[in-house]
């Protein structure tokens, strides 16, 4: 039900002016009601619906910018959401037996449908104490050590990895190159590829580039709606390309990291649907998607015997990239 | 066999076109004036300051795999522009014809001082040796081969990492290369990466740093993250020597840093030492210490 005036190809920023009008009123409708007698039920019903309307006329098509700042945005659900929602008897299980326990990834075993399963996410924090001590979720070679560790735990015992995937990078930091940032990277990687146990990766947020990959390799990779992943954030890419990292929404539409540029490019198997506006407006609602695309992709690996698992996850990333010649 | 075989040894007109003579050359380093013959002649490292100037692969693997006996696998495999990014196929095209090559590695089959390989070698001067997927595709094809033909493995890598303009598909070469090495390691056949100047990025998060033994060149940068990238990070500035060979090696990342004259013989040992099942041509030689002890 949008507004009869406004035509369907309406410009953004125009949506956007009507939208934040229609708000306006309504919060102002809301306090009116909110102290009298007054019964204002039936026109805040009315601006609601055009609320709703307005904001789906703003998300038929969001720009692959809009994209990145929903999957970055603040109240976006995070691990923790993830955690508490979908698992039961979530057990934490803290560093890397080498050298410390990495905040930034959240490593653990749970019951998923109540069954075991090992999970293994980047972990945000939701305030600034929190993300000083995660690095906003940007771990240092630690994390992923403790990853491998974890993951060759559900392999000895025979229970799924489910990976969550929400990270800007690797942290670039002094200690994480000491520690050999690379190397954890790249033997997480490796361990991942060759795990004897199931591996469901969800990118819930954003997939940054090597930071995001070393625990996404497996066997069915599902993307959130509006979750990214590329191979270097749409800023550093404006500012290699035209030295200008304000040119962000030209890189973002160029990188093509949007989950149905990584569908089309044979990288995820599974869209899983967001609310409208993204996962922060109705947090529920997204959990649950994620809990049925997990509950399907779980239910498929399960049934496969290891050794087609271990050649169909190798086949899987073996044939993405495509050459002349 | 690859044409370069057949020029001079090395070929540094790329570097030379600065001086106008042709004859003479500043070293970056020491800021020295060199006689470009004279920096040849010492595998293209500064006769003043013992910098290592870098190479292009061809001139690599001259350097190292026995003379005339290199055979290319994989060649002809060029990038495509899977997104339609901005400017990638004119910059591939430019590429190609300023180095003559297809992309940013070169992989086959050569002896070093008569043990058999497979060589990969990545090309800075491609657009950065950035792995996008036809780097990606010849490094795994060559583990895979490697594999089935039971031939150790030597990488020289020199890459900024994953080739942006590829996007999330470059990103997935290093999957695709690091589970190729897994497979390697699982035939118990050797690996050895030689990290070069530069090697960080998405090539160091990959195959180069999964190597049973790592040899880095003197001075060389290698890393992860880029050096801007974490001053603005932490807000502090690093040190000079962050990121250098000898750092990493320091920080028991890198197993021992050779000199560029000295790398093709430390190559040939360690290989012999890593096969010590394969019937090679120093099996005559095993004979004649048995034959003395023996007696
Ligand atoms: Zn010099």
């Amino acid at each position: 039900m949008i507004e009869p005036s406004l035509a369907a190809d309406a410009p953004r920023d125009e949506i956007e002016r009507r939208l934040r009008q229609t708000e306006d009123e309504l919060a102002q409708l809301s306090k009116i009601s909110g102290g009298q007698e007054l019964d204002l039920k039936d026109q805040i019903a009315r601006l609601r619906a055009r609320v709703d309307a307005l904001r789906a006329a703003l998300w038929r098509d969001p720009t692959p910018w809009q994209i990145v700042q929903v999957a970055r945005h603040a109240e976006r659900p995070k691990l923790p959401d993830y955690l508490s929602a979908l698992f039961s008897d979530v057990v934490e299980l803290r560093g890397d037996r080498l050298f410390a326990d990495d905040r930034a990834i959240f490593c653990g075993l749970a019951r998923f449908d109540g069954r075991a399963v090992a999970v293994i996410g980047h972990n945000k924090g939701k305030d600034t104490r929190e993300n000083l001590e995660r690095r906003w979720g940007m771990p240092n070679p630690d994390g992923y050590r403790k990853a491998i560790r974890v993951a060759r735990l559900a392999e000895k015992i025979g229970v799924p990895v489910v990976a969550l995937v929400d990270t800007p990078a690797a942290y670039p930091g002094i200690e994480a190159e000491q520690r050999g940032q690379a190397e954890a990277i790249a033997r997480s990687i490796l361990v991942m590829s060759q795990l004897r146990a199931p591996i469901v990766v969800a990118i819930t947020g954003e997939g940054g580039s090597g930071g995001a990959l070393a625990i996404a390799v497996g066997d069915r990779l599902l993307m959130m709606q509006y979750a990214i992943y590329s191979v270097i954030p749409p800023e550093g890419c404006a500012a290699i390309l035209w030295r200008d990292a304000a040119r962000k929404e030209e890189a973002a539409a160029a990188l093509r990291l949007t989950a149905p540029d990584l569908l089309a490019a044979g990288i995820v198997d599974e869209i899983v649907p967001e609310p409208t506006g993204g996962a922060h407006l109705d947090a529920p609602t997204a959990i649950a998607a994620l809990r049925d695309a997990l509950r399907r992709a779980l239910d498929a690996v399960r049934e496969e015997e290891v050794p087609a698992l271990l050649s169909e996850r190798y086949a899987k990333f073996r044939r993405i990239g495509p050459f002349a010649g | 066999m690859l044409n370069w075989l057949k020029r001079p040894k090395f070929d540094a007109t790329v570097e030379r076109r600065e001086m106008p003579s042709g004859l003479w050359e500043k070293c970056p380093r020491c800021a020295q004036i060199i006689y470009v013959k004279e920096l040849e002649r010492n595998a293209k490292v500064c006769p003043k300051c013992g910098w290592h100037h870098r190479l292009s692969a061809a001139e690599r693997l001259s350097l190292v795999v026995d003379e005339g006996t290199f055979e290319e696998w994989d060649g002809g495999m060029t990038s495509l522009d899977p997104l339609s990014f901005p400017k990638y196929a004119e910059k591939a095209r430019e590429a190609r014809a300023q180095t003559g090559s297809d992309d940013a590695v070169i992989t086959g089959e050569g002896p070093i001082l008569d043990v058999r390989a497979a060589v990969g070698a990545m090309d800075f001067t491609f657009m950065g040796g950035s792995m996008g997927a036809v780097v990606g595709e010849r490094i795994t094809r060559m583990f895979e081969r490697a594999r089935e033909r039971g031939l150790p493995v030597i990488t020289f890598s020199a890459s900024g990492g994953a080739r942006m303009q590829e996007g999330a598909i470059s990103l997935m070469q290093l999957a695709k290369t690091s589970a190729a090495v897994g497979r390697l390691h699982d035939a118990r056949l050797p690996f050895i990466s030689v990290l070069c100047d530069p090697t960080t990025g998405g090539t160091t998060a990959s195959f180069a740093m999964l190597g049973d033994v790592h040899i880095a060149e003197p001075g060389a940068l290698i890393g992860f993250a880029g050096r801007r990238v974490i001053e603005q990070t932490i807000n502090q500035k690093l040190p000079d020597n962050f990121q250098t060979a000898e750092f990493l090696q320091k920080h028991g990342m890198i197993d021992m840093i050779v000199p560029r004259t000295d790398l093709k013989e430390a190559l040939a040992r360690l290989l012999r030492l890593m096969l010590p099942h394969q019937p090679a041509q120093d099996a005559r030689e095993r004979n004649d210490d048995r034959a003395v002890a023996g007696r």
